[in-house]
């Protein structure tokens, strides 16, 4: 059967997988964030250990030109460390909650990243060359017996081998005071916005000392509290515009020309709830894990636990797609609840062309749904279908009494093999998918 | 019939929910990376939920009885009582200890938000041998009485020892003077601070004064 996104009939094939086979999974490796760059060439991941992994993308091999290219490991590097806040009696977790890349401008890449406290702007740069013949310094970096200097020479650039280095080259530290949940770059490529709880404040890339509080919906009594901030995004391409989503499955779009805090919103997007299927956790499932802007600039996509919801920046009285991601999961809402499955927050991508959109799920399913001809699919990353351009098999999950061939029944998903982060190449159908430990790599087939 | 027995399985329902949110509350205390503001308000907003439908179906069920909020004295109370007293023993705990950063703060004020109006019911119906056993557990390592709060920066406009932001503490001390709390005292420039203790049975007040500082400092004022 074919598989589903564009609008065409794509067939969905294993690339590669990385990461360790190994059953026993240690939790600094479970990959916490994946992000393409703004090409495509690079894709990073962070851990839960504070590191950071890049792949390259490489070029096609001249033999088999309808192939494409594989990812291969760029640069590895410790972003964050664990710290502890000896103040406060708080311990920070080394964590990398969000990897995004800024637009590149010379041959170095940069990118920030940030654990729950402290954002880390990093230069990622090759050197191939390396310079010989200095007149003071032996080629193992001795110093010379200024005696034995006879003659003057120009010091010449020689090949090396390949060496990326990654360094950090600004700390935006000390300024929140709640757990960071998202950076955003702006389109202007100077500025940037950081979102916690109750906050959002925008920097500027140069200065590390200050940023302005943009968004500050902290109550005076905390005890009034009854939303927290969940995610915020620029607009892609209005530098003065962004949106941030709340615990109460809203979203708000603010317009930094209206005023310098921006805690009145342009714009309120709020879809009516549904009576009927009130419960005890209506309120937790509502609540917005991610918010991602389409690539036009003209919709946003929200995901709250159970469904994705593409909106209209014109229209903020509904949502103008909702696509039910596990629909069978609502009837088992307090058993995610003990077992705390319930608070986990799902990441949602648009495509490059923003015709189809892709989300995770649980028993490391992962959902793609096509926005022209409104079909879905349902596909799983796994080691089992992890042959070489093997194409994928759409999974379904049985929610009727009959359980037919090759269907799974909702009570047998592992719910402890959950996909949260996504994420889609800008131009090709190639995507990346976390689970847990491993970053499984697929890519249409036809060229 | 039927009625009855659907209004007693949402009953008990709402009662293991509220189970299990305390006892997340109470473990997310001791989670690395410290509380989760989010969660803890969501898990806050579940309990307040699963209390109201409780007591709605407990209404339901006997309706026209004399004090609607009786039912908290039996067995929902005493489950209760064993777990909001360690989860009330934490915050005064961690409240020297990790004193009044914001983020533990906000998320004890998250979870005392919800427990507040239990609290209230429970004052209202529970015996005094069990208002007894709502006293801080572990007094010995409460942190000792000289410290200052410990928040390392204000907040904009707030001032230190201002009282509803010095302590998580103060809104729950204001509205139930049956737990036995130390009122965060004021402070004037001469480096003396006044501290209210507010006793648990009779409920008098008594102020006591002491010099103010930090550890390493003396006490004496300069």
């Amino acid at each position: 059967m074919a598989g589903v996104a564009g609008g065409n009939d794509f067939q969905w094939c294993f690339s590669q997988v990385k990461g360790a086979i190994d059953e026993d999974v240690a939790e600094a490796d479970i990959i916490s964030t994946v992000e393409f760059n703004y090409s495509g060439e690079l894709l990073a991941t962070g851990d839960k250990g504070g590191r950071v992994v890049i792949f390259q993308h490489e070029q096609e091999s001249k033999s088999r030109p309808h192939l494409r290219g594989e990812y291969n490991v760029y640069s590895t590097f410790q972003s964050h460390e664990p710290e502890f806040d000896y103040l406060k009696s708080l311990e920070i977790e080394e964590k990398i909650n969000k990897i995004r890349w800024l637009p590149q401008q010379n041959a170095a890449h940069f990118l920030l990243s940030t654990n729950d406290k402290t954002i880390k702007l990093w230069k990622i740069s090759e050197r191939d060359k390396r310079a010989e013949g200095y007149n003071l310094k032996d080629e193992d970096g001795r110093l010379r017996d200024p005696f034995r200097i006879t003659s003057l020479r120009v010091p010449v650039l020689m090949p090396m081998d390949l060496m990326v280095e990654a360094s950090p080259r600004r700390i935006f530290a000390n300024a929140h005071t709640y757990h960071i949940n998202s950076i955003s770059v702006n389109s202007d490529h100077e500025t940037y916005l950081s979102a916690d709880d109750l906050r959002i404040n925008l920097w500027h890339l140069e200065i590390t000392d200050r940023s302005f509080n943009i968004v500050d919906i902290k109550p005076a009594n905390m005890e009034e509290l009854t939303e927290v901030i969940t995610a915020a995004e620029c607009h892609p391409h209005q530098c003065n515009v962004f949106v941030y989503s709340s615990s109460k499955g809203t979203i708000r779009l603010c317009d930094m020309r209206a005023a310098a805090l921006c805690d009145r919103h342009s714009k309120f997007f709020e879809e009516p709830e549904d009576p009927s299927s009130r419960s005890f956790f209506s309120e937790i499932i509502s609540s917005i894990s991610d918010v991602k802007f389409s690539h036009s600039g003209r919709y946003m996509m929200t995901r709250d636990y159970l469904s994705v919801k593409v909106w209209d920046l014109n229209m903020e009285n509904r949502p103008v797609e909702t696509y039910q991601v596990h629909e069978y999961l609502r009837s088992k809402l307090c058993s995610l609840y003990e077992n705390d499955c319930i608070f986990d927050k799902f990441e949602c991508c648009w495509n490059g062309s923003d015709s189809a959109i892709m989300t995770g799920s649980y028993n490391n399913f992962f959902r793609m749904f096509d926005r022209n001809t409104r079909r879905d699919i349902t596909l799983e990353a796994s080691r089992e279908s992890s042959k070489p351009r093997a194409t994928l098999k759409p999974r379904k999950v049985s929610t009727g009494g009959k359980r037919k061939k090759d269907e799974i029944s909702v009570d047998s998903l592992d719910f402890n093999k959950k996909i949260l982060h996504t994420a889609w190449h800008p131009k090709d159908n190639v995507i990346a998918v976390a689970a847990t430990n491993n970053l499984y790599i697929f890519q249409d087939k036809i060229n | 019939m039927s009625a009855t027995s659907t209004a007693m399985e949402v009953n008990a329902e709402a009662r293991r929910i509220l189970a299990v949110s305390i006892s997340k509350l109470y473990a997310s205390r001791t989670q690395r990376g410290g509380l989760r503001l989010h969660r803890s308000l969501l898990v806050s907003l579940v309990m307040r939920s699963a209390r109201d439908i409780y007591h709605a179906s407990r209404e339901s069920e006997a309706p026209g009885a004399p004090t609607p909020q009786e039912p908290m004295d039996s067995s929902p109370s005493s489950e209760e009582q064993k777990q909001l007293p360690p989860q009330e023993a934490e915050p005064a705990q961690t409240e020297p200890q990790c004193a009044l950063s914001p983020a533990p703060q906000t998320a004890v004020e998250a979870e005392e938000c919800a427990c507040d109006s239990e609290i209230t019911e429970d004052k209202e119906n529970m015996s005094p041998a069990a208002r007894q056993s709502r006293k801080r557990r572990s007094k010995a390592s409460a942190a000792p009485d000289f410290l200052p709060s410990k928040r390392a920066r204000l907040e904009p406009g707030e001032e230190r020892y201002a009282a509803p932001l010095g302590s998580c503490r103060v809104g729950a001390a204001e509205t139930h003077g049956d737990l036995h709390q130390r009122v965060p005292g004021h402070s004037d420039d001469s480096g003396w601070v006044k501290t209210t203790e507010i006793d648990p049975l009779t409920g008098t007040r008594t102020e006591t004064e002491r010099p103010w500082k930090f550890e390493g400092e003396t006490g004496s004022v300069s």
